[in-house]
């Protein structure tokens, strides 16, 4: 009910439940029969879906360690139709006994099971792109990890079996590594490299344009080596991990977490295992659902547990605490959008944060205007969740929609009906939340929520103001220049042609003629020079 | 009589117009032009001399002003074309021979001085206000558009024209006409239909010898050259001009420009109008009185808004006659050509139609 991602996500945990109980639909059927919700539809898309889940893994893992983040992506053709992807990051490392799982592994990992704002969520990612590399050309992801300075370097080679949802190591050794700590990923697959717009390219910009303190290098297949320094050397707010809302809960959602609960009372449950409930509010709960709040969790019916969501939804809680966000902040998203676009102007604003059922967000946006940007073109549009850029499924989005229908015309840009403005200019909208509502699994565009559409608008416009200002400065200073301009290049022809009415000498006149425009420019630039004749 | 003063008096002024310029300029003044403003706001019909003349609101056009410096150079360039290239050298040039000498792309910029005609026409008409010369005055020709027959003979730039002796075609009427100099003249009247065909209809019929008068015609519109040349022949000859259009409002707005100015040349009424001229037809009687009324061509949102717009102009608003006329148009919902008698018989206006009117006077003023 809460959006079409969460039903998915049960199709998903369905599907695969009924594989492991009947052993005849295998996860690598499912997988190929569902490929496209995972981002993995075409060869071109499926390639920087990999490259998107591994880096976005490596900026999640530094995060949480502190790390300031160094990632390589690198790309080798191997034969005509596959390549050999390598991401390489200066992170934590991880654990031994953890890889083959993580890595080999579908729907195992460490974000799923907690409410915090991270890039990655499911735990599907990089094991989806593992297993796609295995289903098109046969290959183990390679593994190479360490976790700190006195501790080995460990090499695997792993396959998922798909029968069991369970890693194959195919090879296990130590290794050499000259480096404290950090993990190489290493995945052939099918796929197809290409520049330009929805690129592995453009996807490495957006994301060094939303991560300011990674530093990040891309190798194309072509050798060609692009750098993506860092735009500050502060790191970002980690993000606290929150409990759920109750106002964001669904019954699905409750009746999982009554069962997989460690407190021991209904009361307890309530308190602990949500946010904002305190005691008093959980008595009420129970007591308006006619459930005691001594029962055992793991107790309650279905129709009790009916009952308690009834009375969670009657009742009012505090708003969410929204230190569980993590912006990238005005000053370091204004940053590096400096250092990714050659423009002339950036603003960038930061939305204090707001909730949309039970979930907290903030909502960051930025512009980048004239300079080298293309005049005649719509606005690029980069929009990002959780520092992540979105590349797919433009049109459908939350972001795209609320662009298109803020009037931007009030503020010195073209825009025709409700279109995308057209201009010099780049929009950026962030959306940090812990939980994104993206329309599909494959985390491609944003659910028109009134609450975001409403904070996205309000960030837009924000922008919007400040472009203004410099627009018409901007404007005001060309027209002067264009004016000095005009008048230099009439003078001469002037003062030919009255030389020629009268009998005085054009130069004489031209030189008259000069020092009258510096003083007759003071007069025009008070009058603004645009009175017309009558 | 022609040349050599006239051409001075208009280098004359010419040259004071540059002077004040250079005299501005060394002042290290923001170099300008003061002129009546010629726009319709300005335009005033004088109720005693009958014409439309300018009014008193003025315009200045400055060189350091963004709104006027393309228009206040095209002005002085087109001038400095006049004096050096026309008047100097004692030749003539058309509107859109000017055009051209002016099209000229600014060095180091993508502007043209002017991009069409109409911007080099208005700075000619400016001119004459500015400076006071006529058009003529300052050797601008326009495409000549009239001919001329009857018993007249004048002298063009030295040769001597019979006009009636001059065939189906009659004589050309140029351009400028202040410097023809009329010889002998034995008509009555002077006819000017704006009908090149109703000008061929009353030649052949030999109208002109048999009325003793002379016929002519534009085609459209009254030219300058055709308005200033019937404007010499009424007072210098004393000739009276009756003024034969279509029966619609565009023939009593031709007949109108042709007896109290028009909008655009208000500044040089005092050389082109006539207020003497009657109008002769076809009017909203004659529809009647000529059973023409099946003959009728319906009038259409255009021309009724024309019509509202001309009979409140000044100098129709208290004429009852013509307020008579605009209201039988509306009436009609109609209008009718000159041409529609002829289904009366081919002759029928040279031979009844126009000297019956002639006879009575029928005339509107």
């Amino acid at each position: 009910m809460q959006t079409k991602l969460n039903e998915e996500k049960k199709e998903i945990e369905f599907a695969i439940e009924q594989a492991k109980k009947q052993r005849e639909i295998s996860i690598s059927e499912f997988f190929t029969k569902n490929r496209h919700l995972l981002g993995f539809d075409n060869p071109l898309k499926a390639l920087s879906t990999a490259i998107k889940e591994g880096v976005d893994n490596s900026l999640d893992a530094c995060e949480d360690a502190n790390i300031m983040p160094e990632i390589l992506v690198e790309l080798k053709q191997t034969t005509p139709e596959r390549f050999l992807i390598i991401i390489d990051d200066n992170g934590p490392g991880i654990v031994k006994q953890q890889i083959p799982r993580i890595f080999g592994k579908l729907l195992y990992g460490s974000k799923f099971h907690k409410l915090s704002q991270s890039r990655g969520q499911q735990g599907i990612g990089i094991s989806a792109a593992a297993l796609y590399g295995q289903l098109t050309t046969g290959k183990p992801i390679i593994i190479t990890s360490k976790i700190g300075k006195n501790n080995p370097a460990y090499y695997y080679e792993l396959h998922l079996d798909t029968s069991k949802n369970e890693p194959e190591i195919t090879k296990e050794e130590v290794v050499e590594w000259a480096r404290d700590h950090g993990t190489r990923v290493e995945i052939e697959m099918e796929g197809k490299y290409q520049k330009g717009k929805r690129s592995v390219s453009e996807y490495m910009k957006y994301t060094a344009v939303a991560n300011p303190h990674a530093k990040l290098t891309l190798v194309e297949p072509d050798g060609t080596r692009i750098e993506y320094p860092r735009a500050t050397e502060v790191p970002p707010i980690k993000p606290k991990e929150i409990k759920p809302h109750p106002e964001g809960v669904e019954l699905g959602n409750l009746i999982n977490m009554l069962k997989s609960t460690e407190s021991r009372t209904l009361q307890s449950f309530l308190t602990s295992d949500f946010s904002r409930i305190g005691p008093k509010t959980a008595k009420e709960i129970c007591e308006l659902a006619n459930v005691s709040p001594n029962s055992r969790p793991s107790r309650i019916a279905k129709q009790e547990a009916d009952n308690l969501f009834q009375s969670i939804k009657k009742t009012k809680f505090i708003a969410p605490p929204t230190d569980c966000l993590s912006p990238i902040g005005q000053e370091a998203l204004e940053k590096s959008l400096r250092k990714e676009f050659d423009a002339e102007f950036y603003a960038a604003t930061v939305r204090p944060a707001a909730v949309y059922r039970g979930n907290p967000f903030i909502i960051e946006a930025a512009v980048a205007y004239g300079g080298n940007l293309s005049k005649e073109e719509p606005a690029e549009i980069i929009r990002f969740a959780n520092k992540v850029p979105l590349q797919y499924q433009q049109g459908a989005c939350a972001i795209t929609k609320s662009i298109m229908s803020t009037n931007w015309k009030p503020y010195g840009l073209h825009q025709s009906g409700g279109n995308t403005p057209i201009g010099p200019l780049v929009i950026v909208v962030h959306i940090a939340s812990v939980w994104v509502p993206f329309t599909s699994e494959s985390k491609e565009s944003i659910a028109h929520y009134p609450e975001l559409v409403k904070e996205i608008k309000l960030a837009l416009q924000e922008c919007g103001r400040y472009l203004s200002k410099y627009i018409k400065k901007h404007i005001q200073a060309k027209a002067e220049r264009e004016r000095i301009n005009l008048f230099e290049k009439y003078i001469p022809e002037l003062a030919a042609s009255i030389s020629k009415l009268s009998d005085t000498s054009k130069s004489e006149l031209e030189d008259n003629l000069k020092i009258i425009l510096t003083q007759q420019l003071k007069i025009l630039n008070k009058e603004d020079g645009t009175i017309k004749e009558d | 009589m022609v040349p050599s003063k006239k051409i001075s008096l208009s280098e004359e002024k010419l040259k004071e117009l540059g002077d004040n310029l250079a005299r501005q300029i060394s002042k290290k003044q923001n170099p300008s032009v003061k002129f009546p403003t010629r726009s319709l706001s300005n335009i005033k019909y004088n109720k005693q001399t009958k014409k439309l003349e300018l009014g008193k609101s003025i315009t200045e056009r400055s060189f350091f002003n963004l709104g006027h410096s393309k228009k206040f150079l095209q002005t002085i360039e087109i001038a400095s074309i006049i004096k050096k290239q026309l008047i100097e050298t004692n030749k003539h040039e058309h509107l859109r021979g000017i055009f051209y000498i002016a099209k000229r792309t600014l060095p180091g910029t993508n502007i043209n001085l002017v991009d069409d005609q109409t911007e080099s026409d208005k700075i000619i008409e400016d001119l004459e206000v500015i400076t006071g010369l006529s058009r003529e005055e300052l050797h601008v020709s326009a495409n000549k558009m009239g001919s001329m027959v009857g018993s007249i003979s004048l002298v063009d730039a030295g040769d001597l024209i019979d006009c009636s002796r001059l065939g189906r075609g009659g004589y050309s009427i140029p351009s400028i006409t202040d410097e023809l100099e009329f010889k002998k003249v034995e008509a009555k009247y002077i006819l000017y239909t704006e009908k090149a065909a109703i000008f061929e209809r009353l030649n052949e019929d030999k109208f002109w010898v048999k009325n003793n008068c002379i016929l002519v015609t534009s085609q459209g519109q009254t030219t300058r050259g055709i308005r200033r040349l019937l404007q010499r022949l009424s007072e210098e000859q004393n000739l009276p001009i009756y003024v034969l259009c279509d029966g619609d409002i565009y023939g009593a707005y031709i007949y109108s420009v042709v007896k109290y100015g028009s909008i655009a040349l208000a500044h040089a009424s005092d050389r082109l109008t006539i207020p003497s001229v009657k109008y002769i037809g076809i009017t909203m009687d004659d529809i009647i009185n000529y059973d023409l009324k099946k003959h009728l061509i319906r009038l259409d949102e255009k021309d009724l808004a024309r019509i509202k717009q001309i009979s409140q102009y000044d100098w129709f608003k208290d004429n009852k006659a013509w307020q008579r006329q605009f209201k039988m148009m509306k009436e009609f919902h109609g209008k009718v050509e000159i041409q529609a008698l002829a289904t009366k018989g081919i002759s029928f206006i040279s031979e009844t139609y126009l000297p019956n009117k002639i006879k009575n006077k029928d005339f509107l003023e």
